[in-house]
């Protein structure tokens, strides 16, 4: 996902000669515009992976490099630094898109460690499997003939108030259940963010398995809603 | 200020404009008529007789002709742009015109405008070029640069076919302007604190809803929603329908045949839509063909209860655009109201509701003329790509992708890519192999789109992956890149890891013109550069003298002169003979001021002959025995949009 034409990244400026690190949008010596640079997402930003940050120095950090990068200031400039003004600055928007969500953020992290879910399946195959977890089996088995029986209802154009007091009933319950989620997914990023090599890969199993029960549950809230009619 | 003007260009369903940066100030460029707006109207004269290319018309003089030879006008053609045959075909129960006979599937689709045939995207260019002028006389200088505005619901095919007419133009299109987002832009240009606003427009044919975040002079837009076939028109159609139905059931004649007396009662319908803007009621009278009268009066509250299923469908795409930005109405701190049909008080009170307004104690913002906003913002745009302006120096757009990019996966769903409402240019990298020993290619199908299943989206593009080294199945590794630019167009790059070769690529637009076939298309040649722009002028601008001249000395034929005083007469005269003589000067600026100082003068005589041409339409007789052209002023919105037949 990340390397964007790592191999293309001159080491050279291409304007003033002097080398550079490749991990640099601008040049150090002459602060011309420079093809995308290899790294992560993090690093554009000139931060480390961490699941902590700060949104607003984000957020601030976004805006000052978009102020330079974005294919405005180079409408009257050579072919060549427009075509990196619009990649460079397509790599800060998937970059800052990516990091200022939480949920977006920890799946990259965790991609980026190699500690996601399962090899993502190639091309256009891919699909999200998510399993039922196993604490909630029965329940859900229950749910989802309830809502596959309000689905036919709706259809057939019966309103039943008990089936429907019944689903809100479950849909406030699988709410709470997302927030446990995300909070302990809260906690799991602050031991990751402190952690040792050990610790840390000890809470990425932990937050692989969070995010697999997250979007499990959050798949069924959505189909509650749907069925609920809101 | 840079040597070369790059103009702002609103390029509307109903009416066009084009603006430019005065100072730190956005104004519009006025045509030679003195009007801001350009009527979307286009109309090919008679074919010369000794061959050559046919003269086109654009905006006002266009709209005459639509009432004489239907056949050779068309409107309303951004309805059409990008879209394809069996769309196009749909679009076309309400229009008059005809599809040429011609068109092989997959080719976009040609109207037939008298003798020739023209796409979507070379109409278009038509009244681009007529911008062009227009700004280029105003300057005395040539234009080649331009920002162009596009509703933010339109799709990649629709935003091409934009470009392609700003190219056939003449034009090098630095930008297409989301038009909620343009509409900020102009409304911005004094602001410094951080607050989020939303932007509300509804036009002739579509409607927008888009919300940003302004701080420091960075317009973020955080969402954006709408529909691109929802508009003034539909109020229209309806207000028709309704007469029609009275007009049979109560005269027992159907109208609905006639198509200039369509027209004729679609322009009353307008009429009192934009009445009951200001009034509690307004009256419909209109003359029959039998001669006898329709009237009606319609109080606003039953207006307002007709087009009320129109005006609530603008409520569900605020509100998903709210729950996409992640904020409720509260949080919203500003309202901007753009577009003709928001003078409509329903609509206003539609989006206090929505937005919990006056709960707040505010207002929404109608200071700018909601017909001018958009081009005022494109004009801003265009000053902060110049770069040169101290005024726009720190203003910058950072906007959206209305749609997600999603590629069909097995079993026909698709696989999203990119997701709607991320921020532009945005990029994808997807990874392809091959599902047979040796195979060389693959092939991917790019669509737009919200739904599950491909074939409820939008079908972009297929894209052809060729030249792939013969390996065994599942073996090669073909990186695919898909890149949103900040015009919200697509790119696709596609490299072979294993290899490291580029791979070829053939892209199969499902809609919309090859670069060969929009180089053919290109205006007549006179509108280069290398031209003597000056002598060009002069004798564009001699012609207009001469064509108002024309018209004048054939005036005092027609039977609405007498209807003039012999002051006004007067009047009109010395303007004429003014003309005449200024005409054989080679001073341009001349000619142009005493081709306006005319058309001024005769603007009663042409009023008095319209209303005359409308009536004797109605009784079956033709504009011929009215008279010449003459312009007259633009008062209402969508004046000609199509009639809906049901």
């Amino acid at each position: 996902m990340l390397k964007v034409l790592d191999s293309a990244v001159p080491i050279a400026c291409w304007s003033c000669s002097i080398g550079h690190n490749d991990f640099t949008l601008f040049c150090p010596h002459c602060s011309k515009i420079q093809p995308p640079p290899g790294g992560d997402y993090f690093s554009v930003f000139g931060l480390q992976p961490r699941l902590n940050l700060d949104l607003a120095a984000l957020e601030q950090e976004f805006h000052r490099l978009s102020r330079k990068l974005h294919p405005d200031r180079f409408a009257r400039a050579g072919e060549h630094e427009k075509e990196w003004s619009l990649a460079d600055t397509a790599l800060i928007n998937d970059a800052y898109r990516t990091l200022k969500d939480p949920l977006r953020r920890t799946e990259y992290l965790l991609r980026l460690v190699g500690a996601d879910s399962g090899e993502k399946a190639v091309g256009a195959a891919r699909k999200d499997v998510s399993r039922v977890p196993a604490d909630l089996l029965e329940e859900v088995f229950e749910l989802n003939m309830q809502i596959e029986e309000a689905r036919q209802a709706k259809q057939a154009g019966d309103h039943d108030a008990e089936s429907q007091a019944s689903l809100e009933e479950a849909q406030q319950k699988f709410v709470a259940l997302l927030d446990a989620v995300d909070s302990d997914l809260r906690v799991s990023w602050t031991v990751w963010d402190n952690g040792d090599e050990a610790a840390r890969k000890a809470e990425q199993k932990k937050m692989v398995a969070l995010l697999d029960r997250r979007r499990y549950l959050s798949n069924l809230v959505r189909d509650i809603k749907e069925v609920l009619g809101e | 200020m840079a040597e070369a003007h790059v103009v702002g260009i609103d390029l509307g369903t109903t009416n066009s404009l084009v603006a430019y940066m005065e100072g730190s100030k956005p104004v519009v460029i006025p045509g030679v008529d003195g009007s801001n707006l350009v009527p979307s109207v286009v109309a090919l004269d008679p074919l010369p007789a000794g061959g050559g290319r046919p003269t086109v018309t654009v905006g006002n003089s266009a709209r005459k002709v639509l009432i004489e030879t239907p056949e050779r006008v068309i409107y309303s053609v951004k309805r059409l742009m990008g879209r394809g045959l069996e769309e196009v075909k749909k679009e076309l129960q309400f229009f008059q015109f005809r599809l040429a006979d011609d068109i092989e599937e997959g080719e976009v689709p040609r109207i037939q405008l008298g003798e020739l045939r023209f796409t979507p995207p070379e109409i278009s260019a038509y009244i681009l070029r007529q911008l062009k002028r227009n700004a280029e006389r105003f300057f005395g200088a040539p234009v080649k640069q331009a920002v162009i505005t596009v509703p933010a619901y339109f799709n990649d095919a629709q935003r091409q076919a934009t470009k392609d007419a700003g190219r056939m133009a003449g034009l090098d299109v630095l930008r297409l302007v989301n038009e909620p987002t343009a509409a900020a832009l102009a409304y911005g240009l004094d602001r410094t604190q951080a607050e989020t606003i939303a932007v509300y427009d509804l036009g002739g044919g579509t409607f927008d809803i888009s919300i940003l975040k302004l701080q420091d002079g960075i317009f973020e837009v955080q969402s954006t929603n709408g529909d691109t076939h929802l508009g003034g028109d539909d109020i229209d159609n309806l207000l028709v329908a309704i007469a029609l139905d009275e007009i049979r059931a109560g005269h027992g004649i159907d109208l609905a045949a006639h198509h200039d007396a369509v027209q004729a009662l679609r322009k009353a319908a307008i009429d009192a839509k934009i009445r009951l803007s200001t009034e509690q009621s307004a009256r419909f009278d209109f003359e029959l063909p039998d001669g006898s009268r329709y009237q009606r009066e319609i109080p606003r509250t039953v207006f307002e209860s007709v087009i009320a299923p129109v005006l609530a469908r603008t409520a569900g795409p605020c509100k998903q655009a709210m729950a996409d930005a992640g904020i409720t109405a509260d949080k919203i701190d500003e309202v901007v109201l753009v577009g003709g049909s928001s003078r409509i008080p329903a609509v206003r009170k539609l989006v206090d509701d929505l937005f919990h307004l006056s709960a707040r104690g505010k207002k929404p913002h109608t200071e700018l003329n909601p017909d001018e906003v958009v081009a005022l913002g494109a004009a801003v745009q265009a000053d902060i790509l110049d770069g040169a302006s101290a005024a726009t120096e720190e203003m910058l757009l950072l906007d959206v992708t209305p749609l997600s990019l999603g590629i069909e996966a097995l079993g026909g769903t698709v696989a999203r890519i990119i997701q709607r409402n991320s921020t532009i240019p945005a990029s994808a990298t997807e990874f392809f192999t091959t599902g047979v020993d040796g195979q060389t290619n693959v092939a991917i199908h790019v669509l737009q789109g919200e739904r599950e299943l491909a074939t409820d989206c939008r079908s972009l593009a297929r894209f052809d992956l060729k030249g792939i080294p013969p390996m065994s199945a599942g073996l090669p590794r073909i990186e695919v890149k898909f890149l949103i630019d900040a015009d919200g167009i697509l790119h696709v790059s596609a490299r072979e890891q294993r290899s490291g070769k580029a791979a070829e690529i053939e892209v199969k637009p499902t809609y919309g013109l090859t670069d060969e076939q929009v180089e053919s298309m290109i205006l007549d040649s006179f509108d280069h550069a290398e031209d003597d722009f000056s002598k060009r002028l002069l004798i564009e601008t001699r012609n207009e003298a001469e064509t108002i001249l024309t018209a004048v000395e054939r005036a005092p034929q027609n039977p609405a002169w007498n209807n003039l005083s012999a002051e006004e007469q007067l009047t009109i005269k010395a303007a004429k003979d003014k003309l005449i003589t200024v005409k054989q000067s080679e001073n341009t600026q001349a000619i142009a001021e005493a081709t306006v100082a005319l058309d001024t003068a005769t603007r009663r005589f042409a009023e008095l002959m319209m209303d005359a041409a409308v009536s004797s339409a109605i009784r079956g007789k033709t504009m011929n025995e009215a008279g010449e052209e003459l312009s007259e002023p633009v008062t209402a919105p969508h004046e000609f949009a199509p009639a809906e037949f049901k």
